[in-house]
């Protein structure tokens, strides 16, 4: 395979939390120390250098998608048609993505998704799951998910956990607040994240197992996160651009691409997101992408489906975030990258020797406007629809081999 | 300062009365625009009381009414309006139809769009379902409940009952009670008579309070006698049954001894104040018979009678572009 030298852009290194200017080396599919003996020059002048984007928690394989948002490595979560509970999907899962995107499936954590029995958990990390997951809902049964941190601790698994608590958020399809007050929607209340956090760090902490949850998004959430990192336990925690750009009142006349899960929630909560961010409280910026059709979206909003289609706008939304001079780009790329390589405990995230050619190229100023008809996503069902926004991919580099290459 | 411009109600000098495509909530509206379409009601008031109801302004014109949640009053109410005005008026029972499922919402408004209707008059089980179809027909939309969320044509229907029995509606002391979480009526009363300059409280259960509904501009209480202090109006909402099952409260008895509304609590209220519900009533459990059928105190018959009135405005405005009425086009 011809290596690649690329020259003249600028190097995001998320690990030495710098960027310097540099010369990358690709070789054999790997970063290399020195210039391999067939190179083919690649300029990166203007251009931010970084790893590429490890994305922790989508819901689909949509490989134009995530290639578009230079996503180079995508954890899939189990809640798919037939949920990842045993050997066989998982294997089949892993190699959905190659050779352009690498698919890591995260294992449910119980059979079916359904919260009750232990799934087989170490079939499936042999099988090729990097995590465990209790998928887009929380499991309610305490013992139930004491079993399942016990048993990831023992396989040094991280546990990836929803944070709602089930009774409380019931059939709520926003947060109680002004906004579900005019628009006459059930709501759940805001705590309904603390308390289900509250509990899980709990028995977290009981079984001595590694926790990730997944989507934190209000303030008391965050506060409990913040007291058990300071106790030093293993607790990570992600949030997607849209929890960090949005709120209730964006839901506006009913626009179901801003139907989420968690729901949107009140301005002071996503003020404390940004407040985490920058304190480092926040490990994980995630797309979840989920793209969902016309057909499950154009409908009350009570009946639409949450989720949105946020892989190939993750970097762009996010840089907006180091415009504002909330995050370095360095620290950006910790939370796009290097953070979730660690946290699931697989290659990428860095741009060291022998660390796997997964780079993405970007050039942070260029202006576009998002556009849901024209995206690469299986579905266009993004809130930002219409935002014109900066920040736009030129090459993108999985496993040495070009899989953008748009100077 | 004028009258005209200290008056929240009066039409500013070259606004257009009412420069609306659809009527899909009282939210989005000027107050002198809710009071437009009170004023424009007041000519029907009258046309209903005479011995021949009728008007042929509509006379060429398909009136649907779209109903995908059951209803006999508000279905009988919209149907009347329609015929005295001349429309040709169907019904679609699409409750008990196949069309059910949210799947089909917009292929139902694609398919009533095709028989051209020039007016769909709408009520479904969701929120913002009729938003939904009026943003996709090209005929004007009439909402007749949506969900939890807006009843327009009720919050008119109480404005203009209240207005004709106490004057006016800026100043009064008006008490929404009952359960406002689940109520669009409530909603649409909220928005409406805040806007005339009401003073608004909302009394319920604190199981069926909506979250923040200070935030609209009203004060709310618990304790029923407390919110009927001095007030003018004593506005009742239905206590739909499942409410109970659900666990929102805990039985009708204990329902009607704290929230239900009889000739003692009544006395907390203004000497004269008026006693309004929506209906249908559960009698015994929001209110008691006597009250009800106090025709001094109720307003319970008055409010279905300006109902005809107030949905004869609304079609009649609404269908003014399309009429080519000079000044609406």
């Amino acid at each position: 395979m011809t290596g690649l030298t690329i020259t003249g852009g600028t190097l995001i290194d998320p690990v030495a939390d710098e960027e310097r200017d540099g010369v990358v080396h690709v070789d054999d599919g790997l970063i290399a120390a020195s210039e391999p003996e067939f190179a083919e020059p690649l300029d990166a002048t203007g251009l931010h250098v970084a790893p590429g984007i490890v994305d922790l928690g989508v819901f689909a394989v949509d490989l134009p998608a995530f290639v578009a948002g230079g996503i180079t490595r995508a954890a899939l979560m189990p809640d798919q048609s037939v949920p990842l509970d045993e050997p066989s999907l998982i294997q089949r899962a892993a190699a959905s993505g190659k050779p352009d995107v690498w698919i890591h499936p995260i294992a449910a954590a119980t059979a079916g998704l359904d919260g009750e029995e232990l799934a087989e958990i170490g079939l499936m990390q042999r099988a090729g799951a990097c995590a465990v997951a209790t998928g887009k809902s929380w499991i309610a049964d305490g013992s139930v998910m004491l079993r399942v941190l016990r048993y990831a601790a023992a396989l040094d698994l991280t546990v990836i956990t929803t944070a709602e608590d089930a009774g409380l958020a019931g059939s709520a399809v926003a947060t109680d607040g002004e906004a579900s007050t005019r628009l006459g929607l059930a709501g759940a209340p805001a705590i309904a994240e603390a308390i289900a956090i509250a509990r899980d760090l709990m028995l977290a902490e009981e079984a001595g197992a590694r926790i990730h949850f997944r989507n934190v998004t209000t303030a008391r959430g965050f506060d409990l996160i913040r007291d058990a990192k300071s106790r030093g336990l293993p607790v990570t925690c992600g949030i997607t651009p849209a929890h960090l750009i949005l709120c209730d009142v964006d839901i506006g006349p009913y626009r179901t691409f801003a139907k989420l899960t968690p729901p949107l929630r009140s301005a002071d909560d996503r003020d404390a997101a940004l407040a985490a961010l920058a304190d480092g409280t926040i490990d994980v910026i995630a797309s979840g992408h989920d793209p969902q059709g016309t057909e499950a979206k154009r409908l009350p909003y009570a009946d639409a489906e949450p989720g949105m289609a946020g892989a190939e706008t993750l970097l762009t939304m996010s840089l907006g975030l180091v415009r504002d001079g909330r995050i370095t780009l360095s620290r950006l790329f910790a939370l796009l990258s290097s953070n979730p390589a660690r946290i699931l405990g697989i290659p990428g995230g860095s741009l060291d020797k022998g660390s796997p050619a997964d780079i993405v190229m970007f050039d942070s100023d260029a202006p576009w406007k998002i556009d849901s008809e024209k995206m690469a996503a299986s579905a266009g069902n993004t809130p930002f629809d219409g935002l014109p926004v900066q920040g736009r991919i030129a090459h993108v580099i999985k496993g040495g081999r070009l899989v953008i290459d748009r100077p | 300062m004028s009258s005209a411009a200290s008056h929240p109600a009066a039409t500013p000098e070259g606004a257009h009365p009412f420069p609306h495509g659809h009527l899909t909530g009282i939210d989005g509206l000027q107050p002198w625009e809710i009071a437009f379409l009170l004023d424009e009601a007041e000519q029907w008031v009258a046309l209903n009381r005479a011995a021949t109801k009728h008007d042929d302004r509509l006379a060429g014109l398909t009136q649907i009414n779209a109903f995908f949640e059951n209803s006999t009053r508000t279905l009988l109410s919209f149907e009347i309006a329609g015929k005295r005005l001349g429309a040709d008026v169907v019904n679609m029972h699409a409750a008990q139809s196949s069309v059910k499922k949210g799947e089909t919402l917009l292929d139902t408004a694609i398919t009533l769009n095709a028989m051209r209707p020039d007016i769909i008059v709408m009520r479904h089980g969701s929120s913002g379902a009729v938003q939904l179809i009026a943003d996709k027909v090209d005929c004007p939309v009439l909402n007749a409940g949506d969900g939890w969320h807006e009843h327009p044509t009720q919050a008119l229907l109480d404005a203009l009952t209240i207005r004709r029995r106490k004057g006016a509606i800026a100043k009064q002391r008006v008490a929404i009670c009952g359960d406002i979480l689940h109520s669009r009526v409530a909603r649409s009363n909220i928005l409406a008579l805040t806007a005339l300059g009401a003073e608004v409280r909302v009394v319920a259960p604190p199981t069926l309070m909506p979250p923040a509904v200070e935030r609209l501009g009203v004060t709310a209480f618990t304790d029923f006698d407390a919110g009927l202090d001095g007030c003018d109006v004593v506005m009742m909402l239905r206590l739909q049954t499942e409410r109970m099952k659900s666990g929102l409260v805990p039985s009708a008895r204990e329902y009607f001894a704290l929230y239900g509304l009889t000739r003692e609590r009544l006395e907390k209220a203004a000497p004269d104040a008026l006693v309004m519900h929506p209906g249908p009533m559960n009698r015994g459990i929001e209110i008691a018979s006597d009250i009800a059928d106090d025709l001094d105190r109720s307003a319970i018959t008055e409010q279905v009678e300006m109902g005809v009135a107030v949905r004869m405005a609304c079609l009649d405005v609404l269908t003014r572009k399309g009429r080519g009425v000079e000044g609406w086009v």
